[in-house]
């Protein structure tokens, strides 16, 4: 029905195009098309520039490295990656961590995660909303359209340079844990290899301490100070209730999908269950070999197809079931019920923001969860054939690893990040991704400077990096290059 | 002038402003008398892992850092403007219009099909790929550093089967790179670095371009379980506190600080310290040589049976291997590890021609 309508009215009225290129804030830089009439977004695609092929270079090697070596798609998540790689690999070989081990996996995931969406919220998303100092980098400035009184613009600035010391401080947590941050070295199968002892424990709760203050006292207030002076973004960037979580931080070593944020996958107001099986990556717009039908990880392979007629994305696009499913902090708070308002760049944001609180509030209950003196890790040989599976949910939405060992080597790995559920190009039957339907309908103020598509696109907490496969095509501009 | 990382420190602390609370950058003015090099910092095929890493410096704060040394000018991560914007930062660099800029790299550089697989944004209506962007802003720079792994050694992501075609910087443009290596760069080795050359000119060098302040000596020379290595008490697993290398640790061959310097911005702690073996991140032999991560040093093998992708590197990993060799048995022939040796590595362990298990 509207399709249709589009139609139609594409045949009366001038269509514009406004290419964004690159975005800049999202991790790795973007090239969006949108095409707007009478002031809306009517049609969006979207790719991005950057192909490592990380799926190509595991081929081969060590089962063993897959954890160190996939943390290096992302530099802001990396204690994903090599959680769902140990997930995966202990998938395969049965091992499992002791008790310590698995409280000191979550707390190092859970302080990634702290790094990640205070950053994510102060320096990528905050400048769409706040002006800066009158100086580079801070100019030239996205927009015009800032709201806020000078009390609020100066808090808000000011809390944007705070968070420089405490998101430092959240990689320092990864750094007490796991020797390092950015890319820890203490996430792997098995446990986890730094002792709980009482100077580092009380290193990590005092600086813990510290970040959930800011957040507490700064970040939360934050948050609803945007949503105050830009009401109508609960409205912009809204899409139906399809929503994608993976089950985050197992409670028990055993890990039988009892975690403290459960899966589940929302589907128009119902939560159902997440069956790995029904997931598929679609061909037909990526710039892979198209075997003809979509197909489950374990069987999908990495061809490029630099010249196939019709694509426009690196990226294959992964469906649950044939539908196009969003991730992030407001899926898994949808899931479990601490969030249901909506699904919008407001809602996205707040949910991301609280996200963060919950998740600091459970870190310092993990504290008290570890044994002093009881062990942290468990050695274990990788069996030369097998296959393995590692779901876990991540900051930015639902991370999946599949590998398969032959001959005691990498046989094949496959990797569905949460960017490429979120900003996955169309699937076989034409159905945008979620990022790409999230854009239509929002409407453009100014079409020089349509800081409208960049604040839909930064509440879903974009990592361009972390499409591991992506590059986007020459492609001609027919009009507006923004 | 040689200066020790130390001595630097507390230059770059003086340098800055005395504490006015917190730092009201929106307040403040340039200082007079110093012209602030534009830092241009150029995001290529990459996991952003750098610039994160050096957010993480903590004293100067990264703020302190573009207050009151640098003028950050061009970053895909942290600049406000988008779209044509950031393109038009750097045509106005191009134009000359702004000079004297450091230019710095993180990422390796794809040149496979045109260098097409990385795109940092349109330029003229046109696909501008990081090569290109490289290749136009590296011989007007003042300085070009290469941080990060990626950008000095063109390596993990150049790794076999190099699907992107990744080079280094210093394989792209003809002109000195200063290479800053590791993966990610420590903030300091990044940041001292960059302050460094603003302050003081070119720091010195090894034969590699890195500066000899931070890479001078192997994370083995610096170990701080050293005396484990030597009185052969070694790690069997991870999670352990002694002597890593048994369990894979890349120490010996690899050119760092770590060991004294510590991470992250507060110096809290290292991989080692964390009771895993160094992964040798900051070799030009990274990933490629130093995997498998957890094999000890003997054993490294290019994965898989394939035709080597790059002789040069094979080349200097038997370099390598000799180099650990010899280092071995100068230690036996002083008659030190005669008995630890074969305590340590129990009869599985050939110091010349080790068997891949």
């Amino acid at each position: 029905m509207m399709s249709l309508a589009r139609r139609e009215v594409s045949a009366l009225m001038a269509r514009s195009k406004i290419t964004i290129s690159p975005t800049t804030r999202s991790l790795g830089p973007a090239n969006l098309e949108v095409w707007v009439e009478q002031g809306r977004v009517v049609d969006a695609r979207c790719a991005t520039g950057v192909f490592r092929g990380f799926e190509l270079i595991l081929k081969d090697r060590d089962p063993l490295d897959a954890p160190y070596i996939t943390q290096r798609i992302c530099g802001i998540c990396p204690a994903a990656h090599s959680t769902a790689a140990s997930l995966a690999l202990e998938n395969l070989t049965g091992v499992r961590p002791p008790w310590n081990g698995n409280v000191l996996r979550n707390l190092l995931l859970a302080g990634n995660t702290l790094q990640n969406h205070l950053r994510h919220f102060y320096f990528h998303v905050i400048p769409d909303y706040v002006p800066g100092p009158e100086k580079p980098p801070f100019v030239p400035r996205p927009t015009k359209d800032y709201r806020m009184d000078k009390a609020a613009n100066k808090r808000l600035l000011n809390h944007y340079f705070d968070a420089f010391t405490y998101s430092r401080m959240a990689y320092e947590l990864d750094a007490l844990l796991g020797g390092k941050g950015p890319h820890p070295h203490s996430i792997l199968p098995g446990g986890s290899t730094v002792p709980p002892t009482a100077p580092v424990l009380m290193d990590i709760q005092a600086r813990l301490n510290r970040i959930k203050r800011f957040i507490d006292e700064s970040m939360v207030p934050d948050v609803h100070t945007l949503a105050q002076f830009y009401p109508e973004y609960y409205q912009i960037g809204s899409r139906s209730v399809r929503l994608l979580a993976f089950s985050m931080f197992p409670k028990t070593p055993e890990d039988r999908e009892d975690r403290y944020f459960p899966a589940g996958v929302v589907l128009d107001g119902k939560t159902l269950p997440p069956d790995p099986k029904k997931i598929r990556e679609h061909f037909r717009f990526a710039y892979f070999k198209d075997p003809g039908k979509p197909e489950h990880p374990t069987a999908a392979s990495t061809k490029p197809r630099p010249n196939k007629e019709g694509a426009y994305s690196w990226s294959k696009a992964p469906r649950y079931d044939g539908m196009g499913l969003e991730g992030g902090s407001l899926a898994r708070l949808w899931v479990t019920g601490d969030y249901r308002k909506g699904v919008s760049v407001m809602d996205r944001l707040v949910a991301r923001v609280m996200d963060t609180r919950i998740i600091a509030g459970m870190m310092i209950e993990w504290l008290d969860q570890l044994k002093l003196g009881e062990p942290i890790f468990n050695h274990f040989e990788v069996p030369s054939e097998g296959e393995g599976l590692g779901l876990t949910g991540a900051m930015r939405g639902p991370l999946g690893h599949w590998i398969k060992v032959e001959g005691g080597r990498i046989a094949s790995y496959q990797i569905i990040t949460p960017s490429a559920w979120n900003f996955s190009p169309r699937d076989d039957r034409g159905n945008p991704g979620p990022f790409e339907e999230a854009l239509i309908g929002t409407p453009i103020e100014d079409e020089l400077l349509p800081v409208e598509i960049g604040r839909v696109m930064r509440s879903f907490d974009p990592c361009m990096a972390c499409v591991t496969h992506v590059y986007t095509p020459s492609r001609l501009v027919q009009r507006f290059v923004i | 002038m040689k200066i020790k990382p130390e001595q630097l420190k507390d230059m770059v602390r003086l340098r800055l402003q005395p504490s006015k609370g917190r730092t009201q950058i929106s307040d403040a003015k340039a200082q007079p008398g110093r012209e602030k090099p534009p830092l241009v910092w150029l995001e290529t095929n990459t996991c952003h892992g750098n610039i994160l890493s050096v957010m993480n410096i903590a004293n100067p704060t990264f703020p302190e850092l573009m207050e009151d040394i640098f003028d950050l000018r061009y970053s895909n991560t942290l600049m406000f403007g988008q779209g044509s914007q950031p393109i038009e930062v750097l045509e106005a660099v191009m134009a000359g219009e702004i000079k004297d800029y450091f230019l710095v790299v993180e990422g390796t550089v794809p040149t496979k099909d045109n260098g097409i697989y990385c795109v940092i944004g349109l330029k003229d209506g046109q696909n501008y790929t990081a090569l290109q962007a490289v290749r136009d802003l590296g011989p007007e720079a003042k300085y070009v550093i290469a941080v990060g792994s990626c950008a000095a050694w063109g390596l993990p992501f150049g790794a076999y089967p190099n699907p992107s075609g990744s080079k280094p910087v210093s394989a792209v443009i003809n002109r000195k790179v200063i290479n800053v290596p590791g993966c990610p760069t420590n903030p300091e080795w990044a940041v001292g670095t960059l302050v460094h050359l603003a302050m003081y000119g070119e720091p010195e060098l090894d034969s590699l371009n890195r500066p000899v302040m931070f890479y001078g000596e192997t994370i083995h020379n610096l170990c701080t379980r050293r005396h484990y290595y030597e009185s052969g008490i070694f790690a069997k697993k991870l999670g352990e506190p002694w002597c890593m290398f048994k369990i894979g640790c890349k120490g010996p061959v690899t050119y760092a600080d770590c060991p004294s310097r510590q991470w992250n911005g507060e110096h809290v702690n290292w991989p080692v310290g964390a009771n895993t073996p160094c992964i040798g991140c900051t070799s030009p032999e990274f990933l490629e040589r130093t995997a498998p991560f957890f094999k000890h040093l003997p054993d490294i093998q290019l994965p898989g049976v394939r035709v080597a992708s790059d002789r040069a590197a094979l080349a200097t990993g038997a370099v390598t291997a000799l180099g650990i060799g010899a280092h071995l048995a100068g230690q036996i022939a002083t008659g030190r590890l005669q008995k630890t040796l074969k305590k340590g590595f129990s009869g599985s362990f050939r110091i010349k021609k080790g068997k891949p298990k």
